[in-house]
């Protein structure tokens, strides 16, 4: 079809260069989970297998341990950043006050701050105060970066509440409990999904501050790495790698359509 | 039989700014009141007083005979219809004007009914369904009315609410409102800047300067006597003239103000009757404006604005003409 002037074949071949280079090795991930081969990857892959994924089903005990952590690690941080959150952005929505801008970018801090730093800030701090390693001492690393995501997302979300709609509820009786529960929270709450899910998806495969926080625990990704230093039954790591790829990508990929839906119809769907 | 909403040396301070400044005033049950001044008068400060988002610095609001100071928004029996509407964009129209019954704990068909019922008293039946953002501003206006009024408020709030709509539309509003309060007998208290919509729909009327009530009355009596050049400006517009020219032209040695209505035309050779005063001068400016031609004499010492019924005579700008007015329509204020 010519019907439309289209990039010129230079930029074409840039993007398609561009998206085998970010996804190839994503692909390769996927394929080396099926192969027959232990070892060394060899490609193309002697033969393809599902054994794999029953070893690391039925035989793997390992796996599960990790793969629990993760998933509580990033419930946990989610809820902390849920609630946190979203007061942090309900707080900081109508208040005028000297210094305001400067209290938001502390907020918006930890997500800019290098992992390493907040890692080992932490780890400092846990270590004055003797606090021993523990799930929580991981949670909470996580919680200051998810806390980001949740807050910015419910400001956005926030600043498009008209103030008046508040003090019309309280005018028809409702107090503020009902306030929140049948105005505020029914008009948040997709953001609130959305932010929640990418905190999810951020705490589960985080590594770098996981690794100053955790001690001898290992989350998913501190297993995976661990398996890659010293590997055996190698393509069980892969299929690993794939689970890590759909627990985090489906919430990612429902927080976008979710915030974009938002957009749409300021709110007023659902 | 205690007033509907009484003010008893009421002032509201923001820090150093005294938006409401020592205010006493009573509304009276049944009441059509209106609260007109320029933005940033106390008007709208006063109205939040009485719904309970502020708290007076110092004095005692009573409504109904009840104390009012202290009590939540959401413990009085008052309710407000918002400048924006602030309706609730995730709720059906129906659903927003049951949202009271529904705090209230009403069960779930009888409020449906009493919201169907107040909507159809608004003249929006068959609207229940829609969301609000597929409503025109008019039809906003009235979700938000319905939304109020559903509560049986004893003290309606209404603040600056139309003035968001279109001049036709507006005035088609300002009749209906009026027959609403009339049918509904609840004192509803109105807000706005706009002197018109206030002297045509209020019983009585309260203008605010700088936190203060300058005046309150009947819309007529404030119109025809104002007390101050203020009010005079303000509410419709006016001739103040200085205390020496209103001694000199049928009035007493004080700042006078004459409606530019009250002024005639005198035609060549005619002699002023007695009780008329007169003055001639030069046209400085006349505006064609349908039903009157609105024309600026200059004075040695002043000018006066009269408003000419069209269609007399035509008058230019440059030629010289001769004003007259009756004394009694001197009206001599306290202040200037």
């Amino acid at each position: 079809m010519r019907s439309e002037p289209g990039a010129s074949v230079p930029l074409k071949a840039a993007a398609v260069g561009g998206l085998l280079f970010l996804h190839l090795p994503l692909a390769l991930i996927f394929l080396y989970a099926f192969t027959t081969e232990e070892k060394s990857f060899q490609f193309p892959p002697p033969s393809l297998t599902l054994h794999w994924l029953s070893v690391a089903w039925f035989d793997r005990p390992d796996i599960w341990g990790p793969l629990w952590l993760s998933l509580k690690v990033a419930v946990l941080a989610t809820l902390i950043a849920l609630i946190l959150g979203t007061l942090a952005a309900a707080a900081l929505w109508r208040a005028r006050f000297f210094g305001k801008d400067s209290l938001s970018l502390l907020f918006i801090l930890p997500i800019a701050l290098p992992g390493i730093i907040t890692g080992i800030a932490l780890r400092s701090a846990f270590d004055i105060m003797s606090i021993p390693f523990s799930t929580w001492t991981i949670v909470l690393g996580h919680a200051t970066f998810c806390i980001v995501v949740v807050y910015n997302n419910a400001l956005a979300r926030f600043r498009r509440l008209s103030p008046s709609m508040i003090e019309a509820s309280v005018d028809l009786g409702a107090n503020g409990a009902q306030t929140f529960r049948h105005v505020i929270l029914p008009q948040i709450s997709s953001a609130l999904l959305a932010g929640g899910m990418l905190a999810f998806a951020l705490s589960f495969d985080e590594v770098i501050v996981t690794t100053f926080t955790a001690g001898q625990q290992a989350t998913l990704p501190i297993w995976m790495l661990n398996e890659l230093i010293r590997p055996r039954q190698r393509p069980v790591t892969n299929v690993v790698a794939m689970i890590v790829i759909a627990v985090t990508f489906l919430p990612i990929l429902a927080a976008y359509y979710l915030t974009r839906e938002g957009e749409h119809t300021g709110g007023s769907g659902r | 039989m205690p007033p509907a909403v009484s003010f008893q040396h009421v002032s509201r301070h923001f820090g150093h700014v005294k938006a409401v400044d020592d205010v006493s005033l009573d509304i009276f049950e049944g009441e059509f009141f209106a609260m007109l001044g320029p933005s940033g008068s106390g008007k709208t400060t006063c109205l939040r007083l009485i719904a309970g988002f502020e708290q007076p610095t110092s004095g005692h609001i009573e409504i109904f005979g009840e104390t009012a100071e202290g009590l939540p928004p959401y413990r009085r029996n008052v309710n407000t219809v918002f400048q924006d509407y602030a309706l609730f964009p995730h709720m059906t129209v129906g659903e927003n004007v049951a949202y009271g019954l529904m705090i209230k704990g009403v069960a779930r068909a009888e409020r449906e009914a009493k919201a169907l019922e107040t909507l159809a008293m608004v003249k929006l039946k068959g609207f229940d369904q829609r969301r609000p953002s597929q409503l025109s501003g008019g039809q906003r206006q009235r979700v938000a009315l319905a939304r109020a009024l559903v509560n049986q408020p004893k003290v309606l709030l209404l603040d600056e609410p139309l003035g968001a709509l279109d001049l036709k539309l507006r005035e088609q509003m300002q009749e209906e409102l009026k027959a609403l309060q009339k049918e509904l007998g609840i004192t509803f208290v109105l807000v706005t800047h706009d002197q018109g919509e206030a002297l045509s729909m209020a019983n009585r009327v309260a203008i605010f300067n700088e936190g203060k009530i300058v005046q309150a009355g009947p819309p007529a009596d404030v119109y025809e006597h104002p007390r101050s050049r203020f009010v005079a400006d303000f509410v419709g517009s006016s001739n103040v003239l200085p205390p020496e020219f209103a001694a000199a032209h049928g009035g007493t040695h004080a700042w006078t103000s004459l409606r530019p209505e009250k002024v005639r035309l005198v035609r060549a050779g005619e002699a002023l009757p007695a009780g008329q005063f007169g003055v001639s001068g030069r046209v400085a400016s006349a505006l064609y404006q349908g039903a009157i031609t609105r024309i600026a004499v200059e004075l040695n010492s002043t000018r006066i604005i009269a408003a000419i019924p069209t269609g007399m005579t035509t008058i230019q700008e440059g030629e010289t003409v001769a004003l007259a007015w009756d004394a009694c329509n001197l009206v001599a204020m306290e202040a200037a």
